[in-house]
């Protein structure tokens, strides 16, 4: 029985899909069309009731909310492919705690980004540069605490690569690679040679190589 | 050597006493004055970079993040105390879908409410009737949909008591006393009962005794 994933175009569900890559896990897919409205279906809202994707399915289990996902498999398959906690409840404290930082810091103001400069014109709908201007500012001031946690420690919850970086892959993809942002990323040493190296990762090329960069 | 909890009086840091009460877990508190920008303090930021409590101290580990914290200390004391996290791995994946369901459903449009309702004046920033109208329409749409898990089971990721519930208790807590936006649980059946259920349990009413959360 391999795993199901519904929506692998868009960028959550792309942390789900480079997990599973690095724990070598099988996995089929299953197209949600958001664009069409697909996840507002009352078959799906049954399998996920907020309207969203990812979800997985894997037997009778069902699973959404895509950092719980991963935080679900690298548990599961611990000793499968990479390992993504660290290896002591210390270092998984540290993991949780960068996931959160991730989740609760990272992503909010990188989603505005991501809203205003790529949907909005898709979607018709005018673009705030208010908006744009004060989460660019609130990201990079992020980004300068990360440099300096990089300047220290090669990944973010120490010396091991982990789910607390392999969390930043899809969306940051936006970043470096489709809004004129790059320079976040580029103008800070250690951030750089950080996105570098998760984002040469063959999990990561795999994931776009099959399903095309997040949209 | 007893844990150390920064910044006990205020909401996030909350999750994490009420969890080392669970867990019987000691602790010491250290009051973070927030108004006067102790956080801000160059020494705290080598703690905390973000500048945001919680933070605790164990020993020579230190760890930020109500949620990440609540965690290690569910995970670190699996036996001892209330189990939080469920027993088998797909309980806990449960547990963990509801923890950010938590976090990114339920909890921005709650603090929307808090920073425009409570806070808005402490902090000198105009109160926005329209942030207050279209928060509490989401919160209330989040709602429905635990209405629907809760009529189905006791808690949030099954029959069992977890850090999803857990997590809930500080800024609820708000909504119910505070925000005059207690309907938004009492008219909803199956969450009014576990409202009533998770605010009652004893280490909760503990930890009220470092004040409400504000
Ligand atoms: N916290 C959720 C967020 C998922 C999310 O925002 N998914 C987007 C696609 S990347 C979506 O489904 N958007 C449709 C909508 O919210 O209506 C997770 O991490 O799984
Ligand atoms: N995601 C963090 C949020 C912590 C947070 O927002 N704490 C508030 C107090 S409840 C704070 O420190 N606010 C001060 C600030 O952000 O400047 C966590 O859960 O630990």
């Amino acid at each position: 029985m391999v795993v199901k994933v519904y929506g692998p175009f868009y960028a959550s569900p792309k942390r789900v899909l480079v997990c599973l890559v690095e724990k070598e896990i099988e996995f089929e897919t299953s197209p949600i069309d958001l664009f069409k409205g697909e996840h507002k279906d009352p078959e799906f809202l049954k399998l996920q009731p907020f309207g969203q994707v990812p979800v997985i399915q894997d037997g009778d289990y069902t699973l959404y909310e895509s950092r719980a996902i991963i935080r679900y498999y690298a548990e599961k398959y611990k000793s499968q492919g990479t390992d993504l906690l660290g290896k002591t409840i210390e270092e998984r404290g540290l993991v949780e705690q960068w996931l959160e930082v991730e989740a609760s810091n990272y992503h909010p103001p990188l989603d505005n980004l991501v809203i205003q400069i790529l949907f909005a014109p898709e979607l018709g709908l005018p673009s705030d540069p208010k908006i744009i201007q004060e989460s660019e500012e609130k990201l990079g001031k992020v980004l300068d605490v990360y440099e300096e946690r990089l300047s220290k420690s090669k990944y973010l919850a120490g010396d091991f690569f982990s789910l607390a970086d392999l969390s930043h892959l899809p969306f940051t993809y936006y970043l470096a690679n489709s809004m004129e942002k790059e320079y976040m990323i580029k103008d800070r040493k250690h951030v750089s040679a950080w996105w570098d190296d998760i984002s040469n990762r063959p999990s990561w090329k795999k994931v776009l190589q099959q399903f095309g960069a997040p949209f």
